[in-house]
């Protein structure tokens, strides 16, 4: 299979350290990832590493048969933060990555789908955390990227906030077509928004275990908590890191 | 299938609230002040000539009025505004560019800690030597004063900015002068105006020490004067202006800092009823 974003880390250290060693994993175009595992065994470093933030590693991505090698235009992040400029309102921080003429209507858009319309002019102090979240996901989107990269983006929000948010952005993710990698500690969230589960290991390695989530959407919540997979994942959780 | 509505809250509104004018209770200690110190004096508890009364400071500012005093305050007040102009459109780049460039930090940075280090006075006698006893070494000294607090603001509040912020820019692939402009000098503005007012402070406070050394106008000269007059109600007259002058400069750059610091999400101190 050709990858549409193809990604092999041959090593990637932090200091004498080794985080990652012989990492591969090839998404297909429009599919949703999602990579779990335990705290330091990588995910966000692999994260980092699309996104072109950190350039310290052997190994070489692929994004629709291009190398990606820096920061990409197709390339979104919307990081476990909002990270919002606190000194730019809310629309302007969406429109942050655009040239000198922005489109502040596709922002007010943007900003409307996802539940902040008229917050445009608002500062990031007058929002709360799920809101700021929103308007983060907003600018992950406004440039149009092929690929979303999530790095345990509802993982600061309240439960009711954190599904809301989640359907937010399955539905904007599957009607734009967009490939997207999702870093999260969230078993139910990943068996609800993934087409597969990627289960890092503990010791710098490859993938532990792959699950492929074989279910139509929209989804059930509750079905997709019940689902036979889980047991399956928690299991190869626990022997990767013995929790 | 689960409802996936989204929920729309209702904007926030942009308007603040005005605080109604109180009584400024920044008065209260100087009320009190002026009030203990005539009662004191009236009561022969101190010496009128150590201690003049605030009536006698008054009267001496009245005569002062008409007697050269809009100079003096103009010849201070010119000599603080440039010489802290010089000093932080000095600091401000040279601060920027220390905090931006580790080449440039390794070489600047040493010989500005050294030179900080210097107290004011040991300049003096140099910078008569050098300029003479015009307004050129006063301007250079208070430029020194301002300098310093105002690089340090530069140099910390560029170091000190949020690397998850700097991410997003180098995300958008910022240019590093576009990510200077757009992410780190905004996001070190509070310790920039910190900095700014820092040094302003200690303009007014370099301007005395330059003028009572070598001046012919100027708070500073009065002072002098003053001492070789005996007066203490002029040199208490010109201290009371500095005291008046310094605060007028320093509310207005808190004004600016306020304007300008509007988006920070900060503790502000509440009233306790």
């Amino acid at each position: 299979m050709n990858a549409f974003l193809d990604i092999n880390i041959h090593e990637k250290r932090h200091g004498a350290r080794t985080v990652l060693r012989g990492f591969h994993l090839g998404l297909r175009q429009g599919e949703i990832v999602s990579l779990v595992g335990a705290s330091g065994c990588g995910k966000s470093t692999l994260l980092s590493i699309v996104a072109g933030l950190d350039n310290a590693y052997r190994g070489a991505l692929r994004l629709d048969g291009r190398p990606l090698t820096g920061p990409d235009a197709d390339v979104g992040l919307v990081f476990q933060a909002p990270r919002l400029f606190p000194w730019l309102s809310v629309v302007q921080n969406v429109v942050f990555g655009a040239g000198k003429q922005p489109d502040l209507a596709r922002a007010e858009a943007l900003l409307a789908e996802v539940g902040l319309k008229g917050y445009g002019a608002a500062l990031p102090k007058q929002l709360s955390g799920g809101q700021a979240q929103r308007a983060a996901i907003a600018r992950g989107l406004y440039l149009a990227p092929r690929v979303l990269l999530l790095d345990e983006p509802f993982s600061a929000v309240d439960a009711f906030t954190r599904m809301r948010l989640q359907d937010l952005l399955a539905q904007a993710a599957r009607q734009r077509g967009l490939t997207v990698l999702l870093v999260t500690h969230d078993i139910d969230e990943a068996l609800y928004l993934s087409d597969r589960v990627i289960l890092m290991d503990s010791v710098p390695g490859p993938a532990r275990a792959e699950f492929a989530v074989d279910a139509p959407w929209p989804r059930e919540r509750r079905a997709m908590a019940g689902s036979l997979l889980k047991p399956a994942i928690l299991d190869s959780l626990h022997e990767a890191h013995a929790i | 299938m689960e409802r996936q509505a989204i929920i729309i809250d209702a904007p926030p509104s942009l308007r603040t609230r005005r605080r109604r004018p109180g009584f400024p209770l920044g008065l209260l200690l100087p009320a009190l002040a002026l009030i203990g110190a005539e009662a004191g004096v009236r009561a022969g508890l101190v010496p009128a000539s150590l201690l003049p009364p605030p009536s006698a400071i008054y009267q001496a500012l009245s005569w002062l009025l008409d007697n050269g005093l809009p100079g003096h305050v103009a010849a201070s007040t010119l000599r603080v505004a440039t010489g802290f102009a010089a000093g932080a459109l000095l600091a401000l780049p040279l601060g920027a560019l220390v905090a931006l460039n580790r080449r440039a930090d390794a070489i600047l940075d040493p010989t500005c800690q050294a030179l900080r280090a210097i107290p004011s006075l040991a300049w003096v006698p140099l910078l008569l030597l050098w300029f003479g006893i015009d307004e050129a070494p006063k301007i250079i000294l208070i430029a020194i004063g301002a300098f310093f607090p105002v690089y340090m603001g530069v140099v910390a509040g560029i170091r000190g900015v949020d690397r998850g912020l700097t991410e997003v820019g180098l995300l958008y692939r910022l240019s590093p002068f576009a990510l200077a402009r757009r992410v780190l000098l905004p996001a070190a503005l509070p310790s920039i105006l910190t900095g700014l007012r820092n040094g302003l402070s200690l303009a007014w406070m370099f301007m005395v020490a330059a003028e009572l050394i070598a001046a012919s106008r100027g708070l500073g000269y009065l002072l002098t004067d003053g001492r070789e007059s005996s007066r203490a109600d002029i040199m208490l007259a010109a201290i009371v202006l500095l005291a008046v002058l310094g605060k007028i400069s320093d509310s207005a750059m808190q004004a600016f800092e306020r304007r300008q610091l509007a988006w920070r999400d900060s503790y502000t101190a509440r009233e306790t009823r």
